[in-house]
């Protein structure tokens, strides 16, 4: 179906080629994953597939990429669109149209399908999807999970016999997230679409990929089976790399094969307790933020009902729930410049003098008291270069750290003359996490900080969090991934409809939750493991005391 | 016209209740936003011809009622109170200026009132402010204020009653790029507004000022990189998805279309200038408007073979469509035929006030487009493109 012969993708203004010598095949009706940390030419692959690159980006293509038998050097995305479906990252860029039934339409008015068969094959792919409760919908009233099946539906209906999926997932909730992820799997089953997708998070994904294509870094590709290429490759989703540190083999890809590999293990670990994933904190700690009945309305629809909150130093809060929970605008309100309808929020400052609240202070007073990282970082950032903005935050704020000293702590390496837009999503955060920090405060809010992060720069994004809940801060953060909150987070806070619905150290809150537990929970219930490196631990530990009882 | 001799049995159930009756027998269906824009200008058309009071209230309550009985529930269809609101305004802002711009009083008028006079100085003596006002002069501001108000609530009710978006869709493929635009363009900018409202708050974050030109700046750089990146991607997925596909036009038939057009708009000018310049030579009146039209409608076939397209679920143009455009067109003639009635009539009289007239030919043709409310089938009770 997709055939790569010796490509190679070189940009214009790149040293060195994105894509190097790359030959694949894709069958028909097969799900290929495309795996690789950011910026290895995932998206580069995805777009040279509907001639997207470089018939709209730009660059020069050597060698061939032929899809369905037609050669992209010759037709350019339009004339390719009956072949190829392509959606993308934030399904709403992609909208034409203001509702579902017409969205669905576009594609065939472009391809000038005949009237009759538009209609049968809308009202077909919005049975397909589920949508059709949805249909005379506005798009933008939609949430996120159903605007990313609209999308899908869109191209679908066009009969496309290939669908192209960038990170379809990364901007949903886990419900709408396998809402999405449901409605594409039934398409490859049922209807032998042949699907090419790219994902950060692969545990959603691995255990439905045919084939997986790993983008190491250096331009080539590998194609293979899911077991053969993640036992080698540089990423892995946790049941992965708790299958390799277990050393099973075949690698199991779902819980289900996991747990049934797992029954000795479990075996063997019953009668230990895992060492916590994080130092047990310290139990004197200073309460930093007291918030009491904070309400936030828009329009008088409640999006935070009366939350109690208080935070204390050294703890790194997870806040989850999905999406229109009020996660955002409770941090917002915490962090004073949102708005607040009812109810009291005290900081205590540094010198002994109690509560403060951030909402009735100047905005650079309030941002001493508590920091915010806003959804989209790059919102901040507006000035040319990486230097003129710590030099900006140091003017705004100028404490005893530069700007400047906090980058380098947080993400070595970054050039001074680079422009802000052209940093990674990972280094955009470190850089408005450096300048939200040159002001000092003891309370940092980040609101979804991992969206679009990959697994290096979360761990990375850990690592920062760690150092900073050492330095006595308290660090909340708003997120989707259970997985990050498993490893990162002391206690975590779960919201639903405004209500804070629980509240507690990570490990009773997500165990038991089934939305929420991590992989190595899933597998290893009921024992109390979090992580793969909780497990990797207690095994290692396990094994030197056989060995010790082994030789007495 | 079966369909039509149907449903006047149906109305008098319907009547004119608040809420969109349910029509009878007939199924429910949106009528042809086109045949509602024909109906509407035909109507602004025959009202333009009229000041007198009483027909143009007459007009007003066949606005009401079509309006009622035939609009949906979307969000566009609950405009129409905004335009009565603004013909209001219209008509009152007529009267204040009459009233304050006093023209002076006869004797033979009835004196109103009197406002407090304003002297202007000599070189402004052309205009006098303040002074005795007339009963025939707020009359006559008054019905000429109607006149255009009746005019402005034309245009809302198509606007009322028929989608705009799905008035742009009917344009012919030619302009289907500017269809497209301006839908983008709708879509966007909510976007773009929601846009400034995130960063403005962000700026917020950084203590940064939120007056001011620097702060303009931290405000519109990010909003302008956003937008502009979302443009990027809007494009890409409209290319992906087939937009501006290539047709079977060639390079010779692209530059044919582009040179008809030229002359086309070359002759509608002329022909513009022709008719409303007395002195101008007789061919460039209508001549040259009729020559320029065609060539313009030439060119627009012919660059509409370029894009090969089809247009889903489109509007039908059936038998009601033309029953409610040919009322409309109807009562336009009637009112500019002069035929079986006084056309001073149509004109009332203020000096001498005199009671004005209900010549029977007018009131008929206004009444005739009032029937469209019949003969155009009920809305649905959901309609596609509601909530838009």
């Amino acid at each position: 179906m997709i055939t790569f012969d010796q490509v190679t993708i070189h940009y214009d203004d790149a040293p060195e080629p994105a894509l190097r010598d790359v030959d694949l095949t894709v069958e028909e009706g097969e799900l290929c994953l495309v795996v690789g940390h950011t910026g290895v030419g995932k998206s580069t692959l995805l777009g040279a597939v509907n001639g997207l690159v470089p018939h709209f980006t730009g660059g020069t293509l050597y060698g061939r990429v032929t899809v369905d038998g037609r050669d992209t050097a010759h037709h350019p995305p339009r004339e390719l669109a009956d072949v190829v479906g392509v959606v993308g990252q934030d399904p709403i860029d992609g909208f034409v149209t203001d509702t579902v039934e017409e969205e669905l339409a576009y594609a065939m008015e472009q391809l000038a399908t005949p009237p009759a068969t538009m209609r049968k094959r809308v009202e077909e792919t919005l049975d397909l999807l589920g949508l059709a409760d949805l249909r005379h919908r506005a798009l933008h009233e939609l949430s996120g999970g159903q605007q990313q099946r609209v999308a899908i539906g869109s191209v679908l209906t066009a009969h496309p016999r290939i669908l192209v999926l960038d990170e379809p997932t990364s901007a949903l909730d886990p419900t709408a997230a396998e809402e999405v992820l449901a409605a594409v799997t039934r398409l490859v089953h049922d209807l032998g679409v042949t699907v090419l997708m790219a994902e950060h998070r692969l545990e959603r994904v691995v255990q439905y990929a045919d084939r997986v294509l790993h983008l190491p870094g250096d331009g080539h590709a590998r194609i293979g089976p899911p077991a053969d290429i993640l036992r080698t490759s540089t990423i892995a989703p946790p049941i992965v790399e708790l299958g390799r540190a277990a050393d099973w083999s075949p690698l199991p890809l779902s819980i289900r094969d996991a747990r049934r590999a797992a029954v000795p293990l479990r075996a063997r670990l019953a009668d230990r307790t895992p060492d916590p994933v994080r130092p047990a904190p310290a139990e004197d700690r200073a309460r930093l933020l007291t918030a009491r009945g904070v309400t936030v309305t828009y329009k008088s629809v409640p999006a935070v009902r009366e939350v109690d909150l208080d935070l204390h130093a050294g703890e790194v809060t997870a806040l989850m729930g999905r999406n229109g929970s009020g996660k955002s605008s409770l941090l917002w309100a915490l962090q004073g410049s949102g708005p607040r309808r009812a109810g009291t929020v005290k900081v205590t400052e540094p010198h002994g003098r109690a509560g403060t609240d951030p909402h009735t202070v100047t905005a650079a007073r309030a941002r001493t008291l508590v920091g915010l990282v806003p959804q989209t970082p790059a919102d901040l950032l507006y000035l040319e270069s990486v230097a003129q903005e710590l030099d900006q935050a140091d003017a705004e704020s100028g404490t005893a750290e530069s700007a400047r000293a906090i980058l380098d702590r947080l993400a070595p390496a970054i050039d001074d003359a680079t422009h802000p837009r052209d940093l990674s999503e990972g280094q955009k955060l470190a850089l408005v996490l450096a300048i939200q920090l040159a002001a000092a405060p003891r309370v940092l809010l980040l609101d979804e900080p991992t969206r679009g992060l990959d697994y290096r720069a979360k761990t990375a994004l850990i690592g920062v969090v760690d150092a900073l809940a050492a330095e006595g801060r308290s660090v909340v953060i708003s997120t989707h991934d259970v997985e990050f909150a498993a490893r990162a987070a002391d206690r975590v806070v779960v919201m639903a409809e405004g209500d804070i619905v629980a509240d507690g150290p990570t490990a009773d809150v997500i165990v038991s939750s089934p939305v929420f537990a991590p992989q190595t929970a899933k597998i290893l219930a009921p024992l109390p493991y979090l992580t793969v490196a909780q497990f990797v631990d207690a095994r290692s530990a396990a094994s030197g005391e056989g060995t010790a009882h082994d030789i007495t | 016209m079966t369909a039509v001799t149907r449903t006047t049995v149906a109305a008098p159930a319907t009547g004119s209740g608040p809420s969109p009756d349910a029509g009878g027998r007939r199924l429910p269906r949106t009528l042809h936003p086109v045949a509602w824009w024909v109906w509407a200008l035909a109507l602004a058309t025959a009202v333009s011809r009229t000041n007198n009071p009483l027909l143009l209230f007459l007009v007003l309550a066949v606005l009401g009622y079509v309006v009622s009985a035939r609009r949906t529930e979307a969000p566009w269809a609950r405009g129409f109170k905004y335009y009565l609101y603004l013909a209001l305004t219209v008509v009152a802002i007529r009267v204040v200026f009459r009233a304050v711009f006093a023209t002076g009083i006869t004797p033979r008028d009835h004196f109103l009132f009197s406002l407090p006079h304003i002297p202007t100085p000599h070189w402004y003596a052309g205009i006098r402010i303040g002074g005795p006002v007339s009963l025939e002069a707020v009359l006559s501001a008054a019905t000429d204020g109607l006149r255009l108000a009746c005019m402005l609530c034309c245009i809302g009710a198509a606007n009322t009653l028929a989608n705009p978006k799905r008035a742009l869709r009917v344009l012919p493929g030619a302009l289907y790029e500017l269809g497209v635009a301006v839908t983008v363009a709708i879509s966007v900018a909510p976007q773009l507004v929601q846009s400034v409202q995130r960063v403005a708050r962000a700026r917020k974050l950084r203590a940064g000022r939120t007056r001011g030109m620097r702060a303009l700046r931290g405000i519109v750089v990010p909003v302008l990189e956003d937008a502009l990146e979302r443009s990027l991607r809007l494009a890409a997925a409209m290319d992906s998805r087939g937009y501006g596909r290539a047709g079977t036009a060639t390079r010779r038939s692209r530059r044919i279309t582009g040179a008809l057009m030229l002359l086309g708009m070359c002759g509608l000018c002329a022909g513009a200038y022709g008719l409303l310049d007395a002195t101008a030579p007789a061919f460039l009146g209508l001549p040259a408007m009729g020559l320029g039209a065609v060539l313009c409608v030439a060119g627009l076939r012919l660059g509409g073979r370029r894009v090969t397209r089809t247009t889903y679920r489109p509007d039908p143009w059936r038998l009601p469509e033309w029953a409610v455009a040919g009322s409309g067109v109807l009562s336009a003639i009637l009112l500019f035929s002069n035929l079986g009635y006084d056309p001073a009539q149509l004109n009332s009289t203020f000096y001498p006030l005199t009671w004005p007239g209900l010549p029977l030919v007018p009131t008929a043709a206004i009444l005739l487009a009032g029937t469209a409310g019949v003969v155009a089938p009920p809305p649905g009770p959901v309609q596609r493109g509601d909530a838009s």
